[in-house]
């Protein structure tokens, strides 16, 4: 797709070979190729095409008339009513499956740090949810917790209801009432696992010696947590904040299962917005320059998220 | 914790049932807050849990309201299933994902030992150009793919699916798998170099036997991101090449909804995923974080 402004340097270069220098960086370099190349072609070459085919006004239901339009496509994009309420939704849906993810994650890897009865069964019952195949959870959500008729939470509903005496519960229709909160809880779901892996394994990496020392001098709990556990765990948020942005961003499998981006456009996320263009309008031209664009907000989100992860490297290399 | 897949299997098992514990010093968590943890334990696996359970019912006893968990136990889903011919998904699934990942392997491991045990010059440039790939929504890369792939006759083929999972894993197999040699001790490779062992002699003898855990944490990671992969499977196959999301999918409407059926379903596709990661969950971390998080 594209190369990124080079980060921050980690580490001084590794000391070269003084014998036949030339010959000696090629045989270094050999192994490093295949995978180089193999990239390049299948990454980068593709992005071109995408910038080539934003210029043209390119729709495949009217065939003879493809013509170069210039930044025509961009200036649609950044008017389009629609494209405009995909971007927003695409902000609403991953800031709020990130933010929920990582504060629920944080609470459970806070529990799971501590020991108690059944723990390494309680964490292996927590991951499922994020081995379970996308489009599986997806689905299972739409038609076991959200179906007005025999979903889980209605179910609920209507048993607790009879327990009280009445006779049925109301009838929600969740997807259609609430559509935006329905994906967001089915992500939800999925991702909290994720951070509360990597936190866990941040709390796990805290030196014992200084809790123990804040421990005798009397701190409390909370005063732990905020001046010694909190920061310590801010790279690893910071990592799982990144990388769950990077993957949710791009979230395509539960909008097309669960809402198909409706009602109308209230859940149509940027690459469920990209994909109708491509393959509902066949507007080719407009979707190469949405995709464009999308790279260019990947580009802001990828500089911030390189930084974190080179700060982490960074240590690990001079360990 | 690296080197638990060498460990002897009765360990393994142990180890499954009492994770953690080798963090010793923890304090203990009162019984408040083991009642808390186990109850969003299970509030988390119930969906798991009702999507097993599910499946192993009729479709009568599966759509009902209020739910109805003991109903009588069948496999007949699973049969209709087999028989309805999930089969060839399968197939092709664990052909796109085997494959990849394989692929995936003979260039990301030559790649990690140039960007770690012998460093190139420049190498962390290289490390984060790879990394750079995969920030790059995968949707702005689908209209060209598509295009290419109609263009190569390639539409409806596993090959197609074969490369474009393997480009898609290579960045992080490459990350990780360095993280991995980075753990080679340099000392004994000097020590073995000034022996006078020849570089086959050093990988088999020194580095293989180090970097095999991580090897197979970084095969499991490439299979699980295959396996689960959506928006090209659905958008470049038709019947031929198709995989076992794009079946799935076709369980979306309401209309004719076969819900017991569709439990099976996500189960069976689920099922690989789920054994795997259950089994190398130490190692989920270290992969799922490029090897950043140890």
């Amino acid at each position: 797709m594209t190369t990124l402004t080079a980060p921050p340097k980690t580490a001084p270069p590794p000391a070269r070979p003084r014998k036949s220098p030339g010959t000696a960086k090629w045989k270094r370099r050999i192994p490093l190729l295949p995978a180089l190349i193999f990239t390049i072609a299948v990454t980068q070459l593709p992005f071109v095409a995408t910038l080539v085919i934003s210029t043209f006004q390119w729709n495949i239901l009217k065939p003879g008339e493809r013509h170069f339009v210039g930044l025509d496509n961009f200036t649609f994009v950044f008017t389009d009513e629609r494209l405009r309420t995909a971007v927003l939704n695409t902000i609403v849906l991953t800031a709020s499956v990130v933010l929920l993810s990582v504060v629920l994650g944080l609470g459970l890897a806070m529990l799971l740090d501590r020991r108690f009865a059944g723990r390494g069964l309680a964490r292996t019952l927590l991951i499922a949810p994020f081995l379970v195949m996308p489009v599986a959870a997806a689905l299972l959500f739409k038609h076991a917790l959200y179906n007005p008729d025999y979903g889980l939470l209605n179910g609920t509903l209507n048993a607790i209801y009879r327990l009280f005496g009445a006779d049925n519960g109301p009838t929600v229709d969740w997807i259609s009432s609430y559509p935006m909160p329905a994906v967001v809880l089915s992500l939800v779901w999925q991702w909290t696992p994720f951070m509360m892996l990597i936190l866990l394994a941040g709390l796990q990496a805290q030196p014992g010696d200084v809790l123990e020392a804040a421990r005798m001098d009397g701190a409390s709990a909370m005063a732990t947590f905020r001046h010694i556990t909190l920061p310590h765990l801010r790279q690893y948020i910071e990592l799982g904040v990144l990388l769950g942005t990077i993957y949710i961003v791009q979230t395509f499998d539960a909008v097309y299962t669960i809402t198909q981006g409706g009602p109308g456009s209230q859940t149509t996320n940027l690459p469920y917005e990209i994909y109708l263009t491509m393959f509902r309008k066949y507007e080719y031209g407009q979707a190469a320059a949405a995709g464009v664009v999308v790279v260019l907000g990947a580009i802001v989100i990828a500089t911030f998220a390189l930084r974190t992860i080179a700060s982490l490297f960074r240590e690990e290399a001079s360990r | 914790m690296t080197h638990a897949a060498l460990a002897a299997p009765g360990a393994r098992f142990k180890k499954l049932l009492h994770r953690g514990d080798d963090h010793g010093s923890a304090p203990k968590l009162s019984p408040l807050w083991t009642f808390t943890a186990w109850l969003a334990t299970l509030a988390f696996f119930a969906p798991v849990a009702w999507m097993v359970l599910t499946s192993f019912h009729q479709e009568a006893d599966a759509a009902t309201n209020p739910p109805t968990p003991f109903a009588p136990l069948t496999l007949d889903q699973y049969k209709l299933l087999f028989s309805r011919d999930i089969t060839p998904f399968l197939l092709n699934s664990a052909m796109a994902s085997i494959l990849s990942t394989l692929l995936v392997l003979a260039l990301a491991v030559p790649a990690a030992y140039a960007l770690s045990i012998k460093p190139v010059q420049k190498w962390t440039d290289v490390m984060f150009f790879f990394l750079s790939t995969k920030f790059l929504p995968a949707i702005a890369a689908l209209l060209p793919v598509y295009l290419i792939v109609k263009d190569a006759g390639m539409l409806d083929n596993v090959w197609t699916l074969v490369i474009l999972y393997t480009a898609m894993n290579l960045p992080i197999a490459v990350w990780m798998m360095r993280s991995f040699l980075a753990e080679v001790p340099k000392e004994i490779l000097e020590a073995a170099e000034v022996d006078g062992a020849g570089l086959l002699t050093v990988l088999w003898r020194v580095v293989a036997p180090v970097a095999m855990p991580g090897l197979a944490a970084t095969s499991l990671i490439c299979f699980i991101f295959s396996w689960n992969e959506f928006m090209f499977a659905v958008n470049l196959t038709a019947t031929q090449a198709s995989t076992a999301p794009v079946f799935l999918v076709g369980f979306i409407t309401n209309e004719g909804l076969f819900f017991a059926r569709l439990c099976a379903a996500a189960t069976l596709v689920s099922l690989p995923v789920l054994i795997a990661g259950f089994a190398a969950q130490d190692k989920l971390v270290r992969g799922l974080s490029l090897g950043a998080v140890k």
